[in-house]
């Protein structure tokens, strides 16, 4: 036991668990498994016929991490930085990753980035759809009800914030412009009732 | 072509996008015959990556069929039936030299901490995934593998993430015959990781979870002892009655940036995102081993802080191995292991989801609804 020099012992032998679990010990000498030795030079390079590969065209200016010493020679091209969000994340990455700033800026640019696109695709045939976007028609057709009743899932507690983080901001929004609209129908109301600058 | 499009958190969407392009001469484009959602996709889901764009397809564990090759690729054909690792890697750099094909430094400009993943967010490099009809494959000359004749589908699809990085958390635990290993997290790569254990003479292997239907497949594809940790009022101190108070020899943390267990730590990671993850699992690790004890870390964080107990971490002397697996060097010897049938990934899948669906794909596996360990996705065109 613990307090004592020997370790304590395991209830079944070696031939018990190779009977039972097939393939038990096949990886047994830990110098002979895939990942080890770390750190060791491989003659192969994996199929690469280059010791620098040939350089991806940047068909436009590619944001990079300042810890880099120069564009990698290949990179993703999906979602290009634009708008507001773009100029956030531009801006994020003036700073090394090892400061916060880089990566809060970049957070604020994701959420930036949902509502410059949210509020693009109203002005489209496709408009964000919190409903079949959420995918919670799967509650009725995925045992939404029996995955979670009588289950020791703790989870659930936090669960219900879920539709607050997705529909509050859209609430919030909805209010915004509810009140906004409304004192600035209250301020015309005021200004065409004094007889000064009435309004037609 | 038709893809999944990340609309903001929680919200999904299958758009009508271009079909990707050659960009590089060793890329090649391959159509996609079947994707799987990870769990590590439901961070990108959640919210909880930082540079992840709107309009983003998700997806780093796919196989398909080559449609088209640049002009350098010389070991690729069109119509070659091939596997992808979720590591974009070139084979040259420093560390692909050494075999860190996951930590390539030629391939992501977006950061240095992380190399390049398939659509996993700008942050690893802004490549789009493979939830999709088609998906732009850089390097093909390096990462892609052609899928042996005798291997299934799915279980070539779960060797580009799950069943590699769960058997790689094993490996980094360092586990030598008749250790006590501890999995938190019954997932897809805690299963795979509880397996594994296995494979290298663990002498007891226990899996902790709060899901009942994960923790009975860990008890049958593991064949692990399991503990739910709502049942008890501490599982760290379970964990030390279990070992006759010393301690696990090993535990490897599959959980990551999401762990429950603590309202307070969840809460603030995953819905506020006031840390880079979610701690709980990992510090449960910390306190739940002897001193001296590996601690081998698979779960995904966030770049950000995390409140970790790195004082009893540092008193207790532990060691911890932790990596994004370097899948294409774990592929020899599993594909060994799968065919002699002492790994079998497509034994974790529990649904399969059409392209079309994938809102509710992700919901489902989100939520934790219908039993669900393992989606499938498949494209339309598939």
């Amino acid at each position: 036991m613990t307090y004592t020099p020997h370790k304590p012992p395991i209830a079944e032998s070696p031939e018990e668990l190779r009977r039972r679990i097939p393939g038990w010990g096949v990886d047994l000498d830990p110098r002979d498994r895939p990942s080890v030795p770390k750190l060791q030079f491989q003659e192969d390079f994996t199929g690469a016929h280059w010791e620098f590969p040939e350089r991806q065209p940047e068909k436009y200016p590619r944001e990079r991490s300042v810890e880099h010493g120069m564009l990698t020679p290949v990179f993703g091209t999906a979602q290009p930085l634009s708008g507001v969000s773009g100029a956030i994340r531009r801006h994020a990455y003036r700073y090394a990753e090892g400061r916060m700033a880089h990566w809060l800026l970049l957070v604020l640019g994701d959420r930036v980035d949902a509502w410059e696109h949210h509020l693009k695709s109203l002005l489209t045939l496709r408009p964000d759809n919190p409903i079949t976007e959420t995918g919670v028609k799967a509650e009725f057709t995925h045992h939404g009800l029996r995955s979670r009743v009588g289950q020791h899932r703790t989870d659930l507690k936090h669960q219900v914030l879920d539709p607050v983080i997705v529909g509050g901001p859209w609430i919030a929004a909805a209010g915004a412009a509810y009140v906004g609209a409304r004192s600035m129908a209250r301020s015309l109301a005021r200004v065409g009732s004094d007889g000064r600058r009435p309004v037609h | 072509m038709r893809a999944m499009a990340y609309r903001g958190p929680y919200k999904v969407r299958v758009e009508e996008k271009q079909r990707p392009r050659i960009e590089h001469p060793n890329d090649a484009i391959v159509r996609v015959q079947l994707a799987a959602i990870c769990g590590s996709d439901l961070h990108l889901y959640h919210g909880l990556m930082p540079d992840t764009r709107i309009g983003h397809t998700f997806g780093h564990e796919f196989i398909g069929v080559v449609d088209e090759v640049g002009s350098s690729v010389q070991d690729l054909r069109v119509g070659d039936r091939v596997m992808v690792p979720f590591n974009v890697f070139c084979g040259t750099c420093w560390y692909c030299a050494r075999g860190l094909y996951s930590n390539c430094h030629n391939v992501n400009p977006n950061a240095t901490a992380v190399g390049g993943i398939y659509g996993y967010s700008h942050t690893t490099g802004g490549y789009d995934g493979g939830q999709a009809e088609f998906v732009r494959v850089p390097f093909a000359d390096v990462g892609p593998s052609r899928i042996p004749d005798w291997m299934a589908d799915e279980d070539a699809v779960l060797l580009t993430d799950m069943t590699a990085t769960g058997y790689f958390g094993a490996q980094l635990g360092d586990i030598v015959q008749g250790d006590v290993v501890l999995v938190f997290g019954a997932g897809p790569v805690g299963l795979v990781a509880a397996r594994s254990a296995w494979l290298m003479g663990a002498g007891r292997v226990i899996v902790i979870d709060h899901l009942d239907h994960r923790l009975e497949k860990a008890r049958t594809f593991a064949h692990a002892e399991t503990y739910n940790f709502t049942e008890y009022g501490d599982i760290v101190l379970e964990m030390k009655k279990a070992t006759d108070w010393l301690g696990a020899d090993v535990a490897i943390d599959c959980v990551g940036a999401e762990a429950d267990g603590d309202f307070v730590q969840h809460v603030t990671s995953a819905k506020l995102k006031l840390q880079g993850g979610s701690p709980v699992a990992l510090n449960w690790a910390i306190d739940s081993v002897r001193k001296g004890a590996t601690i081998s870390v698979m779960g995904a964080y966030g770049p950000l802080f995390s409140a970790v107990k790195f004082g009893d971490a540092m008193n207790k002397g532990l060691t911890f191995h932790t990596n994004q697996c370097p899948v294409k060097r774990q592929w020899p010897r599993l594909f060994e292991h799968v065919r002699n049938g002492y790994l079998k990934p497509s034994e974790l899948v529990t649904h399969r989801v059409p392209l079309e669906d994938i809102a509710e794909g992700y919901h489902v596996f989100s939520a934790k609804l219908d039993g669900c360990i393992k989606p499938l996705v498949v494209p339309t065109a598939a």
